[in-house]
């Protein structure tokens, strides 16, 4: 099993965790850190400050396009990334990018594949993408189909775990004890219940299709890896990232990155990549955390700590971790 | 043009969106001084040294030392390395082995016969410079440099000072030490030996502009000890410099060393080297308040030496001393305790301190002298005009690495001052701190071991003990280097904007902030790694 989809490490002045160096060469450095780089998403987006979303869809699609030599097009689901990319009649996207409804992205890069495929383009590449809630739940069927046929798409879910972009309400992906605007902070178990959601990336590996990942906006180069491989492979695959939401998720704009790394290390958020149904890799904790440093940074768990301690609660957090950091292998 | 079915614009690009009006904090690119550069005596800018280094790029950093003090090699060997102290990779793992990259830049130089770049278009100025020890050699390199002319005069039979007087070969060869001296007299400063200056003002008549004294301290202090008169006494510094120009004393089988600071160390390692059985320091205090500096501690005891804490050597006599037990109280201060014992010993090293012969200055009129220092101000002249001095001499620590910064600040200032042009230092750089870096993005890659001469070969020859980087690890260890405070181009911030709103100039230019769409969320500087990012109030 390998450690990480990462790069090998080679000792350069700052490792291999940075975007670039000036020492290393070029080949070594990040897709983010190329000049060049194709920005699918140019500036004067929408998004909010520190917007984790913005981020890793332009990471993700960066290096899809290089790895298909800008012959792809995009099919967006709606949410955020939609809305702030595209206010009529502006757009962000430096590619092909199309938007149909919020639960039907999966069927329509389908489509596009079918499309391409019947035209004997087998070099132009498709992606489909979507947030958690056009994902994880509204467009699960279509997904869940895109899988069965096997169609020759990478899906990509950005997931903030909520609703965001009509203000936060509680999506599939929405993680034990958060609040949201429908799982406030109240009663003798506040924020969102324990034992519920849909972890996609399993339902994804239970399809037995060829390449599942998960990934975090804090691992640039680790998702971009993801990206890379599953661009050099046919048929579906599935990519998940988690991306800070510093408006839904309550917390500094400037710890975007902190945040999801924390989210990594504390093994809230398991970084793993399976073959064919099967775990095939895990990125190990490097600096193991306790969830705590995790919450504490967000204001969707402020009520574990104010007005009074919920030491119940945070002990049940820190066993869903735990039991990753088991089940994954993490350390 | 013809639209789609229900399209009424054009479709456009949201470059239109000008999203920088959203700020209202913005990101600023700062430089902040690194703990190693404050920490240098000499005042070397040690990180753009080692940025140089870090590529592989050796006679760069070796130049940009040179800018600074001109005895790399020397340095890179006795230096007590204040910057290693304070380095901030010791909070991650350890400190950046600075002057081992040093040592391997010096040597580096000398193996290639790299020589400084030759001094600017000449004053017609001349300059006096009384020693010829590290102060004064930095002092002349720098004047020179600067178009002075230069002539040191030394009392001795070599130049060096202390470097070869005091400090034993085996922490520093004499081939090293003379090939960083030829390197600065090349440069045209004329040196005259065997030329003590018994008195400053008429020497300084024979056409001097200013002068500046760096005659060091070369007298072992004594301390009253009763002694019988087969006792053998000797001090130090004078055994210290017999090694070099004189017949190597006869210090008998048992050796005690008197005194805790770096030359008791140097001494007992010598008398170890020189043939004694047992080389036994005798200190009145212990060992955490012991001057000397640990890792000289630690290589005398490997080689044999015996500490005594907290004794004082009551009297002495023939092959024997008598020494009283101390006991530190509430102050630290040692008090006596009246027990005694017997000690056998053929000779008593006194390493005491040392005290500057500054009978050259009598009779300067406006020259203050004060517990045996002269006394300077902030440019390092005396009370007397144009007399500038700096080193042993003056009030400071005595290190080789305090006496090159003294040469290089008071060679600036005499040029000032030859010039009639003031000269104001330039504002500092807030300092930068362990806090102010992100260390994720750091390898974790321990410091090189340095490789060191066996233990028993070191007990009998003064073969040098700290032996050097090769090329390979010396790379390593300066890539070690966090870069404290300044940019070192990791595209961190340019790859890490979720708005694009940083771009990337060319490679050494750094990097520009796109304030037409920077919305200041803050990830480029809580991502820097090194802490060269501040956020600011966006101005109203």
């Amino acid at each position: 099993m390998s450690a990480t989809a990462g790069r090998p490490i080679k000792f350069y002045q700052v490792g291999s965790h940075a975007a670039g160096n000036r020492l290393l060469d070029p080949e070594l450095r990040s897709v983010a850190a190329d000049p060049q780089r194709s920005n699918s998403i140019t500036k004067g987006h929408r998004a909010c400050q520190g917007c984790g979303e913005a981020l890793g869809a332009r990471y993700a699609l960066d290096a899809a396009m290089r790895a298909t030599g800008g012959q792809l097009i995009a099919a967006n689901a709606t949410g955020c990334l939609e809305v702030f990319s595209t206010p009529y009649p502006e757009s962000s996207w430096q590619m092909p990018w199309l938007h149909s409804l919020f639960g039907n992205a999966p069927a329509v890069a389908t489509g596009i594949a079918a499309a391409l495929k019947a035209k004997g383009r087998s070099d132009v590449r498709v992606v489909g993408q979507g947030g958690d809630g056009g994902t994880v739940d509204i467009g699960l069927a279509c997904l869940s189909g895109m899988f069965e046929r096997n169609d020759d798409v990478l899906y990509i879910c950005y997931d903030n775990e909520a609703y965001m972009n009509t203000g936060v309400q509680r999506s599939g992906s929405t993680p034990p004890a958060a609040r949201t605007m429908t799982t406030q902070a109240v009663g003798s178990e506040p924020g969102n219940a324990f034992g519920q959601g849909k972890n996609l990336p399993l339902i994804a590996m239970a399809h037995e299709i060829p390449y599942v990942a998960t990934a975090t906006v804090a691992e640039l180069r680790d998702l971009e890896a993801k990206v890379e491989r599953a661009m050099g492979m046919r048929g579906a695959r599935y990519l998940h990232v988690l991306v800070t939401c510093p408006l839904g998720w309550s917390c500094q704009a400037a710890d975007t990155i902190k945040v999801a790394r924390l989210a990594k290390e504390s093994g809230l958020f398991p970084v793993f990549e399976a073959t064919d149904g099967v775990l095939s890799g895990v990125s190990k904790i490097r600096r193991r955390r306790p969830v705590e440093e995790y919450l504490r940074l967000q204001g969707r768990y402020r009520h574990l700590f104010e007005p009074t301690r919920r030491e119940d609660v945070l002990t049940r957090v820190q066993a869903l971790a735990d039991r990753n950091i088991e089940r994954f292998g993490l350390v | 043009m013809e639209k789609p079915f229900a399209i009424t614009l054009e479709v456009g690009s949201s470059l239109a969106n000008k999203t920088g009006a959203w700020r209202d904090q913005r990101p600023v690119y700062v430089d902040r001084l690194p703990p190693c550069n404050a920490g240098c005596p000499a005042g070397e800018n040690i990180q753009q040294w080692l940025y140089h280094a870090e590529a592989g790029d050796y006679e760069a950093a070796w130049r940009q030392i040179m800018q600074d003090n001109p005895l790399p090699a020397v340095m890179g060997r006795v230096c007590y390395h204040p910057c290693t102290a304070v380095c901030n990779r010791a909070e991650l793992d350890e400190a950046v082995g600075i002057n081992s990259v040093e040592r391997f830049l010096g040597d580096e130089a000398i193996r290639r016969g790299w020589k400084p770049a030759p001094p600017a278009e000449r004053s017609g100025k001349r300059v006096l410079i009384i020693g010829a020890g590290p102060s004064g050699l930095s002092a002349a390199y720098h004047l020179t440099r600067l178009g002075h002319d230069v002539v040191i005069r030394d009392a001795g039979p070599l130049p060096g000072g202390m470097m070869r007087f005091g400090i034993p070969a085996y922490r520093l060869p004499r081939e090293v030490l003379d090939a960083e001296i030829r390197r600065i007299l090349e440069l045209g400063v004329v040196l005259e030996c065997d030329r003590k200056v018994t008195d400053i003002l008429r020497a300084m008549s024979d056409g001097f502009d200013a002068a500046f004294l760096a005659v060091g301290a070369h007298i072992g202090r004594r301390a009253y000890i009763p002694a019988g008169e087969a006792a053998h006494i000797l001090d130090a510094v004078s055994l210290l410099r017999s090694m070099e120009d004189g017949e190597k004393p006869m210090l008998g089988r048992r050796v005690v060393v008197y005194g805790g600071g770096n030359t008791a160390m140097d001494a007992a390692r010598t008398a170890k080297r020189l043939g004694a059985s047992d080389a036994i320091v005798v200190y009145r205090r212990n060992r955490e308040r012991m001057p000397a500096h640990d890792f000289e501690v630690q290589e005398a005891l490997e080689e044999g030496v015996v500490m005594k804490w907290l004794s004082t050597i009551k009297s002495a006599g023939e092959g024997s001393l008598v020494l009283e037990k101390m006991q530190l109280d509430d102050t630290g201060f040692p008090q006596p305790t009246g027990e005694l014992e017997q000690l056998a010993a053929d000779s008593v090293v006194l390493a005491l301190g040392q005290e500057a012969d500054l009978s050259l200055l009598d009779g300067v009129p406006g020259l203050e002298i004060e517990d045996g220092m002269v006394k300077v101000g902030p440019n390092m002249m005396t009370g007397h005009p144009g007399i500038f001095a700096g080193g042993d001499m003056v009030p400071a620590e005595r290190t080789v690495t305090v006496g090159v910064g003294h040469g290089k600040k008071a060679a600036r200032h005499i040029d000032a001052w030859l010039r009639g042009t003031g000269r104001e230092a330039a504002p500092k750089h807030e300092p930068a701190s362990f806090q102010g870096l992100n260390t994720w993005y750091f390898s974790d890659a321990p410091k090189t071991v340095v490789p060191r001469l066996d233990a028993i070969r070191r007990q009998s020859t003064f073969a040098e003990v700290q032996l050097g980087l090769d090329e390979g690890n010396a790379l390593f260890e300066a890539r070690r280097c966090l870069s404290c405070g300044n940019c070192f181009e990791c595209d961190n911030c340019y790859g890490l904007c979720p708005d694009n709103a940083v771009i990337k100039l060319a490679t050494g230019e750094r990097y520009a902030i796109d304030y037409d769409y920077c919305k200041g969320c803050g990830i480029c500087a809580e991502e820097c790694p090194c802490g060269a990012i501040a956020m600011e109030p966006e101005p109203s």
